[in-house]
């Protein structure tokens, strides 16, 4: 069964995955916008950016975070002199080396889903007296809805399954940076198979859900458009 | 009041220069073969395109010079486009109030209710736009354009995408726009047949330049241009029903130049038609036939005559101040000895009821 720093670790985890996912949403919305909608020379290097954590080792994206967060990095030297503490091996730190290594799960899709619904129906909207704003949460939200599933779910799911980000600037701290996907990695060291197995079962059947409803609800949303 | 525009446009691969000035009612055809740049004029008069060096006045209304470019949720007008582009997420009544509601109490002119029965949707209105047929769509569009009661109704080529009975169903609805609703209309068309039924005043684009423009009758009949010699070369006769003939069932039309008679239609005395009067079934004598089964003969003064090819000429007539087109062989206009200021009779051998 689960043991108490597994539950632990559960927790973190999800509070990690659900934290990513709606600042990547709320990040990644005008960053997807943009790029499906710019016509700047210039944009395949943003683009490139974004895509570079799907090719790029974990431990190297990692390895890179941990150098700006900890106490000698640009960022964790600024919290330091501010009175802060380096966000090296905290929960904080977690979220940021999450939000850089999933960004790609999330704004990939909705650009794709900002992409599909083109300009003819924001210029509809705006012959029929909607302001820009107006459009982009009235026309272009609505209509680009399965994209936003699809992203908050792989970016939920990806988070979860993280490992190199979390190890290289979480450390293994239980109960504050130890996610399930390390827990698992602890016990399989420990030789503690019964509880490797109820986590690892645990998380199979979570992302395997997670696809199913994505598959599932996206199928559901093509039937509605033309 | 009239509608002034002004755009030049420069592209590597088009050009557009364009000064042009049409009357604020009726409907205004822009009319010219495909990549002339009606659809190009029109989207830069709906300010969905911006080109600075640009003016548009609606009215009295400024809507773009060297200073100020009014966006195109801020000008009053309605833009229906070739797809009827609903939105895939709303029912069609939200379609429909989607523009309402963003249109100040003040200036709503058409209601909804209006917009519904002149389109004949309102048994759609609950439906979602993938359930609705292409001719459906189309007139759900032009509801939702004319709903937010706009001082110009933009539409650009509304029937292209559509078959030609859904043509047929639509075209009454955007004929009654005209006798229903005081709107100017600019309508973006490559077919001559939908100009010929619904244009009131026609400017003819050719890459990128306006080549003429005026009155549709006058601009189908210029022999300077070259709708008139076309084979499908035809007239338009505005013409008030007089009266019904019940013995032979027939029915007069009356128009400043004479009178027409046509197999019975159903229409009631005083209403306005729009005759068309094809070139080739118009022919010419010297003197009044009496002993003819033609029962639409009238006294014309020759306008013009010009060569069509080697064969044939066209004769532009005058008809009581209305013009005519007759297409003959040149060597019967020498025979009659055809030439302007001549009095002839013109004889229409059939006469088409446009609306």
């Amino acid at each position: 069964m689960l043991s108490e720093s597994d539950l632990g670790a559960l927790a973190i985890t999800l509070k990690l995955a659900l934290l990513t996912t709606l600042i990547l949403l709320l990040l990644g919305t005008p960053l997807a916008w943009w790029m499906a909608r710019s016509r700047w020379r210039f944009k395949f290097l943003l683009e490139a950016v974004v895509a570079l954590p799907l090719v790029l080792p974990p431990t190297v994206l990692g390895f890179y975070l941990l150098v700006a967060l900890g106490p000698h990095g640009p960022v964790g030297g600024l919290m330091e002199s501010l009175g802060g503490r380096s966000l090296a091996f905290t929960f904080t730190g977690l979220v940021i080396g999450s939000v850089f290594y999933s960004m790609p799960f999330v704004v990939q899709p909705l650009q794709n889903a900002f992409t599909a619904v083109g300009r003819r129906p924001l210029e509809v909207a705006a012959t029929l007296r909607a302001s820009p704003l107006d459009r982009f949460f009235t026309v272009a939200i609505p209509l680009a809805r399965p994209g936003f599933f699809t992203a908050a779910v792989l970016g939920f799911a990806h988070t979860v399954g993280e490992f190199g980000v979390v190890l290289m600037i979480g450390g293994n701290i239980p109960g504050e940076t130890q996610v399930v996907s390390i827990a698992i990695y602890d016990h399989v060291e420990g030789l503690e198979y019964v509880h490797a197995h109820w986590l690892s079962g645990g998380l199979l059947l979570m992302s395997f859900l997670m696809l199913i409803a994505v598959y599932a609800l996206n199928r559901r949303f093509s039937v509605v458009q033309p | 009041m009239t509608i002034e525009a002004r755009f030049r446009i420069d592209r590597d691969d088009f050009s557009l220069d364009v000064d042009l000035s049409v009357p604020s009612r009726g409907i205004t055809a822009l009319f010219g073969p495909s990549g002339c740049g009606k659809t190009t004029l029109l989207r830069a008069i709906a300010g969905l395109e911006y080109h600075h060096d640009g003016f548009l006045k609606v009215g009295d209304r400024t809507w773009q010079d060297s200073d100020c470019f009014v966006p195109p949720y801020r000008r009053p007008l309605g833009y229906v486009f070739q797809e009827a582009s609903l939105f895939a997420h709303l029912t069609v009544r939200r379609n429909l109030e989607y523009g309402i509601k963003r249109v100040p109490a003040a200036e709503r002119k058409v209601s909804l209710q209006q917009a519904i029965e002149l389109l004949g949707i309102g048994h759609l209105l609950e439906r979602r736009p993938a359930r609705l047929s292409g001719g459906e769509r189309q007139r759900v569009a032009i509801a939702r354009s004319l709903a937010v009661s706009p001082r110009l109704l933009l539409m650009d080529e509304p029937l292209a995408a559509l078959d030609v009975n859904r043509k047929q169903e639509i075209l009454p609805y955007i004929e009654s726009l005209h006798n229903d609703l005081d709107i100017p209309v600019i309508y973006v068309s490559h077919s001559p047949d939908e100009v010929a039924r619904l244009a009131d005043h026609l400017v003819l684009l050719e890459a990128g330049r306006v080549t003429a423009s005026g009155a549709i009758s006058d601009m189908l009949t210029r022999l300077d241009l070259p709708l008139a010699h076309g084979s499908d070369a035809e007239a338009l006769i505005e013409a008030t029903v007089a009266g019904h003939d019940e013995a032979y069932h027939l029915t007069h039309l009356d128009f400043t130049g004479g009178r027409f008679t046509v197999v019975r239609k159903e229409l009631p005395v005083g209403s306005a038609v729009r005759l068309r009067v094809a070139a080739r079934d118009v022919s010419l004598t010297l003197e009044w036939q009496s002993g003819t089964s033609i029962l639409n003969i009238f006294p014309a003064i020759v306008d013009e005559v010009i060569a069509d090819g080697e064969a044939r000429m066209t004769v532009r007539l005058m008809v009581g101040g209305v013009p005519m087109l007759a297409r003959i062989t040149r060597k019967s206009a020498s025979v009659l000895g055809l030439k302007a200021g001549k009095l002839v009779y013109a004889q229409a051998k059939s006469v088409a009821l446009l609306s």
